[in-house]
């Protein structure tokens, strides 16, 4: 079954044209990397189907409901972790958690609930009582996606998530990911190539605003006749240079 | 019921950041201490307590509209509103959260300067009660001021614009310091048509028992608590449907 579809979706900022007729389709259950350089039109494209940024034109369609048409009943279904880490630095990392669930609904009781899986999950117990101010960038992060997670969404918008973090802990948001691979949906944008290539199940190919290609890793090496995903990247990007 | 949690949320924020502690309630004590000493070494009657205190009391609550202020400006910057435009929070849960919490801060804060005049010979009877109830609109004025400059500014622009420049026009152009009519002419004149010296006029006149003087005066702070909370509404509104927030 689908969960995303855009038709034809396209953002433009006056004189820029930010994201340019995207159609994608996007799998239940499925991890989607959008992978591109800084401006290639990622971040915009997902503010849009998180209802953050009407389309210029063309529609998005997840699960069914159109963020134009019925943002509220999309805005139920997805949850997003920004950029940046969007936590509330004098409240605790519990606290964090418990607002969000309450905010999507959850009673005091079953916010605690929810608040004491992702607590457990993301290996935040230990902190549950520090300010989110005081925690490490990568402990930020953690709670970030738990944050984005504790209101079961079954759309996840995941905007750079390791942004700025160390390598160790990288990898440890990966595997924090990975294990939700195949639970919900979840769209992933990056401008790492190994991270596309580790944890998606297909990655997009975005340049200059335009869906450049999509695939798998595999059939985008294959594709481009190169030995590296990296290359495949290169090659792909540049095909786009090439034909400005 | 969604926007109490959000409230409760900004409440903490502003009552955990210590800055917010030592800038809001305690430089305004300071500052009415300095003048009562200096009025108990003076022969003439400048800073008298009963006139003084309602003015201190409204300069206070100028630091209102810096907290929330630079609260929204650091929710914008740090994408937490971003994370928040995504819910299903409405816009008016985003305005009554950020407006709510600020009130009682705003009358507790003014309560513990009333408190601390009485140390230095503020009569507490009725008339501190109608002061607070008085200083209502002029909190909503400082709250409005607050969520414009943070839809609008930087955290940092909102500390020149609300830290700096209003904290100073609120302290100025209020006749607290000293009496307008000492200046005169046009500085008499842009005081009058500003809120603040009504706000403090207000609110001086509450604190005698004088009620048929509180409301021509009044009416100028309510009148311009309105049209800027308006504006900050449209603004924040506005805000939340651009494309950047």
């Amino acid at each position: 079954m689908i969960a995303i579809q855009t038709k034809a979706l396209t953002k433009r900022y006056k004189d820029r044209l930010a994201v340019n007729a995207l159609d994608l389709s996007i799998e239940q259950g499925e991890l989607f990397a959008l992978l591109g350089v800084n401006g290639a039109g990622k971040t915009t494209t997902i503010k849009m189907l998180s209802c953050l940024t009407r389309p210029t034109s063309g529609d998005a369609f997840l699960l069914g409901d159109s963020v134009l048409s019925n943002p509220d009943a999309v805005k139920k279904k997805i949850n997003i972790s920004p950029q940046e880490t969007a936590v509330a630095g004098n409240l605790s990392v519990k606290e964090n958690l418990e607002l969000v669930a309450g905010i999507y609904g959850s009673d005091a009781k079953t916010a605690q609930s929810k608040t004491n899986e992702m607590l457990s999950t993301f290996g935040l117990s230990e902190i549950a009582q520090h300010k989110a101010k005081t925690i490490s960038g990568g402990m930020q992060r953690r709670l970030s996606i738990a944050m984005a997670l504790i209101s079961h969404p079954r759309i996840l918008f995941l905007d750079e998530p390791t942004l700025g973090l160390d390598v160790f802990a990288r990898r440890e948001l990966w595997s924090a990911i990975e294990k939700l691979k195949g639970e919900i949906t979840i769209i992933l944008t990056t401008h790492y190539m190994e991270e596309a290539e580790a944890l998606s199940d297909r990655i997009g190919i975005m340049t200059r605003g335009r869906l450049q290609d999509v695939g798998t890793s595999a059939e985008l090496i294959a594709k481009t006749g190169t030995k590296t995903f990296e290359d495949a990247f290169i090659a792909l990007a540049s095909e786009s240079e090439v034909d400005r | 019921m969604k926007f109490l949690l959000f409230a409760s949320r900004n409440r903490k924020e502003i009552l955990r950041d210590p800055l917010n502690l030592a800038f809001g309630i305690g430089f305004p004590l300071i500052v009415l201490l300095l003048l009562s000493v200096i009025q108990a070494n003076i022969p003439v009657s400048l800073f008298e307590i009963g006139k003084l205190a309602p003015g201190i009391a409204v300069f206070g609550l100028s630091f209102i509209a810096l907290f929330s202020g630079t609260l929204i400006a650091k929710d914008r910057s740090t994408s937490f509103l971003m994370r928040l435009f995504a819910s299903p929070l409405s816009a008016s849960d985003f305005i009554l959260g950020y407006t709510l919490p600020f009130l009682p801060i705003a009358m507790a804060q003014s309560a513990l300067c009333f408190g601390v005049s009485f140390f230095l010979g503020l009569q507490m009877n009725a008339n501190i009660l109608l002061t607070l109830l008085v200083l209502f609109p002029v909190a909503s004025l400082f709250i409005g001021i607050g969520l414009l400059a943070g839809s609008v500014f930087t955290d940092k622009q909102v500390g020149g614009v609300c830290g700096a420049l209003l904290t100073n026009l609120s302290a100025w152009l209020s006749g607290t310091w000293f009496d307008l009519n000492l200046v005169g002419g046009a500085f008499k004149t842009i005081a009058y048509v500003l809120p603040f010296v009504h706000a403090v006029d207000a609110a001086k006149a509450a604190m005698a028992g004088d009620t048929a003087s509180i409301f021509p005066s009044l009416w100028w702070v309510i009148g311009y608590a309105v049209v800027i909370l308006i504006m900050a509404i449209f603004v924040f509104a506005k805000k939340m449907h651009s494309d950047q927030i």
